[in-house]
């Protein structure tokens, strides 16, 4: 680690204004593709569960490659901000992931009559949910925050190279059984609740990651004491995070019909992700409060 | 006479935090080459950790330190190889004899010392009837011992001694003695943290007094004022 | 390097002298293997069919304690420090550890194989494949087990962090290990234990490189 003694929690409110846009895309997108989207004639209506489950795929994958890009960073360049964005994309990717997960299983269910019917990508998912919410573990049960950060940031490469490896390893072995995986396209009508829908949990995604950072870089403060010397140098950090481009995906479906799966995906969606960024606005809340009441924003 | 060699160690403003406390602050010393050195101070008040920054065991959080004229962060390996410690922890292999844990340490230090020399060597540690004992059965005075052992065979220009005084016995303590005054006759420079202080007033050249992390008093060895008057922050001439 | 030949000797020692904890380790692994058999039930053809799942889970809930005994003299009086500060190299320290923990672990596998053979009737006459599908995947575990060992040695929960890390990262050796294992014990009609084996040997690559190059962030404070 560094010698960058400041840890300089962002302040404003950007992950508010980005959580709310995320939201209102969020709205928008999925009244689309629940009500207005026409029905897909081989799949029926059980397909609008893509209309949430792709752009959970592909921003989950989204915050664990950031997750990746901000362990390299903590390793190499050092930096408090790093190893607080690395917590923050952890636990929002750790979140989307078991999300998506859910949205899997309650789509096969439907589709396949099993609760999870072994698809590489969503087996993929689910060691990734094992592997990085294992990470997190090893963060809650390391006391030194230097240690903490390197070890952390070593494991999330580690796990991040496994992530090609554990997918063509469970395709392969899934392929000897697999007796139905049909890649469909869809038609361009059907394309904008996805893409809206992705943005808007793009969008809220990074509110959240920008959020849940900024209450990790506080406890951090809280947990490293002021330097011993008031001849310090101020190192300024300005945290922006990048909106990436989703990569395109492609979409599979049966037919089988069942609103109830539909309501149900879309549903365990709106709480998780409700109730996963009332925790974080919480948690932050109250690692501002600690901080007023032990004194240190005075020292700031 | 003009030193043209740098000083074997040379600290400015280091610092070393565990988590909340920090258990170094803002040291700024220099101690030049061939003195033996005293660190004392109360419990806690982090000699060790002195110790164990400047032999690169731990990293610094602040400020920059110079062992034998390379830095602790940015040359550690270079530090590493003129520099040696002995710690708290023996640092030795509980599952092997004496003379094993003398072999693996000669075989990473590339030197071509073989068996009967490393008994010679446990035998001037008072360890000659144990050379073959796993290191699971000594007492901790001999574990003391073959640490010093070990860490003697390194050619260090500078020592880091940290208690070395601890757990031995009579013997022991006249076997430390004896170091000391080898090591000032080859040239190398010493740090040794001690609480026996009249000891360490006749046998080091100079001291300093470490009071919560921070530097309290430097000067010669026999000028070392009892404990009590550390707490007035006084600075002696170094 | 003559660094690495001497972490290897001293990690090779090490293992020798506390064999009797291996010897533990392993009547652990044969246990696992009774408590399968007992758990999927007598039927002669479902045990013969997972044999090579059951042998493979065994030898990694085995791993877990070897991998975590190995640095346990490293740790208890800080000897793994007191090597670095010779100086030692640390990606040496590593290697040398590696390789003595990927020795014990094919040991291991191949002390287990006749459990296998006796507890869930699948033998093969074809031992050479089987050995090596036990190489390249005990390969698999110690890379990655051995840098993880080394981390948590340092830590409190050092008993469920290790299984925890290690377990959804080595997934692909399970699965190509199984797989190739299992296509031995059957005799392999059309020849596909060498495809798994080459994702194993793909594994073994990149992690015995990536590991080897992270392990000194690990143990340096």
């Amino acid at each position: 680690m560094s010698l960058d003694d400041r840890v300089r929690p962002s302040s404003g409110p950007l992950p508010y204004a980005l959580g709310a846009f995320g939201v209102a895309l969020l709205l928008a997108g999925s009244y689309w593709g629940l009500f207005r989207a026409p029905r897909e004639t081989f799949m029926g209506d059980v397909q609008r569960i893509m209309y949430i489950h792709v752009p959970t795929a592909w921003n989950a994958m989204l915050a664990l490659t950031f997750a990746f890009g901000c362990a390299l960073l903590s390793l190499w360049r050092g930096g408090w901000k790093w190893d607080a964005r690395l917590e923050g994309a952890l636990e929002v990717g750790v979140v989307l992931s078991a999300l998506l997960c859910m949205q899997g299983s309650i789509w096969a269910k439907p589709t396949w009559g099993v609760w999870w019917d072994w698809d590489p990508r969503l087996t993929t998912t689910a060691v990734l949910v094992f592997a990085f919410a294992g990470i997190l573990a090893l963060r809650r049960l390391v006391d030194d925050p230097v240690r903490r950060a390197t070890w952390s940031a070593v494991a999330t490469i580690i796990a991040f190279v496994d992530v090609p490896i554990v997918y063509f390893s469970v395709k392969w072995w899934n392929s000897l059984h697999q007796l139905q995986s049909s890649p469909a396209t869809v038609s361009s009508a059907f394309h904008l609740p996805l893409r809206v829908n992705a943005f808007g949990i793009l969008f809220l995604m990074c509110g959240l990651i920008a959020l849940r950072s900024r209450g990790a870089a506080l406890r951090l403060r809280g947990e490293l004491a002021p330097p011993p010397v008031s001849v310090v140098s101020p190192l300024g950090t300005a945290a922006a995070l990048m909106a990436l481009q989703a990569p395109a995906a492609e979409m599979t479906g049966q037919i089988r019909g069942g609103w109830e799966f539909v309501w149900a995906a879309y549903a365990v969606s709106a709480a998780i992700l409700i109730g996963y960024s009332v925790s974080v606005h919480l948690r932050y809340r109250q690692e501002r409060a600690r901080q007023v009441r032990e004194g240190t924003e005075a020292g700031a | 006479m003009v030193d043209s060699l740098p000083p074997a160690v040379e600290t400015l403003g280091l610092g070393r935090r565990f988590g909340r406390r920090w258990a170094l602050a803002d040291v700024t010393l220099r101690v030049p080459r061939g003195v033996r050195v005293m660190v004392t101070g109360r419990n806690g008040s982090g000699k060790s950790t002195l110790l164990r920054v400047l032999a690169t065991a731990l990293r610094p959080d602040r400020g920059s330190a110079r062992v034998a004229g390379h830095d602790v962060l940015t040359q550690r390996e270079s530090v590493r190889r003129e520099s040696a410690l002995l710690g708290h922890s023996s640092g030795l292999y509980e599952a092997l004899s004496a003379l094993e844990n003398l072999q693996v340490a000669a075989r990473f230090l590339g030197t071509d010392e073989g068996p009967a020399a490393l008994r010679e060597r446990l035998g001037e540690y008072g360890l000659g009837a144990r050379t073959e004992d796993p290191v699971s059965t000594f007492s901790a005075g001999m574990r003391k011992r073959l640490s010093l052992a070990r860490t003697m065979m390194q050619p260090a220009s500078v020592v880091f001694l940290d208690e070395p005084y601890g757990e031995l016995d009579v013997e022991g303590f006249a076997l430390v003695d004896g170091l000391l005054q080898r090591l000032r006759a080859e040239g190398r420079t010493v740090l040794m943290s001690t609480h026996l202080l009249e000891r360490g007033r006749e046998l080091c050249d100079d001291a300093l007094a470490l009071e919560q992390g921070r530097l309290v008093w430097t000067g010669k060895a026999a000028d070392l004022p009892m404990p009590g008057a550390w707490s007035e922050r006084q600075r002696g001439v170094a | 390097m003559s660094e690495l030949m001497a972490a290897v000797r001293k990690d090779l020692l090490l293992q020798w002298r506390t064999r009797a904890q291996a010897v533990a380790v392993f009547v652990f692994g044969a246990s696992a293997l009774l408590l399968f058999s007992f758990a999927s039930g007598p039927a002669a053809e479902l045990l013969r069919s997972q044999a090579g799942g059951f042998l493979w889970l065994g030898l990694m809930l085995c791993s877990t304690l070897a991998l975590a005994d190995s640095f346990q003299s490293e740790t208890e009086q800080h000897a793994l420090e007191a090597l670095l500060l010779l100086p030692a190299s640390a990606r040496a320290l590593y290697y040398g550890k590696a390789l003595a923990n990927w020795l014990q672990l094919a040991l291991l596998g191949v002390a287990l194989v006749p459990m296998m053979v006796v507890l869930y009737d699948a033998g093969t006459t074809n031992v050479v494949a089987l050995v090596g599908v036990i190489l390249l995947g005990s390969a698999g575990l110690s890379a990655p087990g051995t840098l993880y060992a080394g981390m948590t040695a340092q830590t409190r929960a050092r008993q469920t962090l290790l299984p925890l890390l290690l377990f959804p990262l080595v997934v692909p050796v399970l699965v190509s290990a199984v797989k190739a294992t299992s296509l031995v014990l059957s005799g392999d009609p059309m020849g596909q234990a060498g495809g798994w084996a080459s994702l194993l040997l793909a594994f073994d690559a990149i992690y015995w490189s990536l590991c080897g190059l992270l392990f000194p962030k690990v143990v340096e404070e």
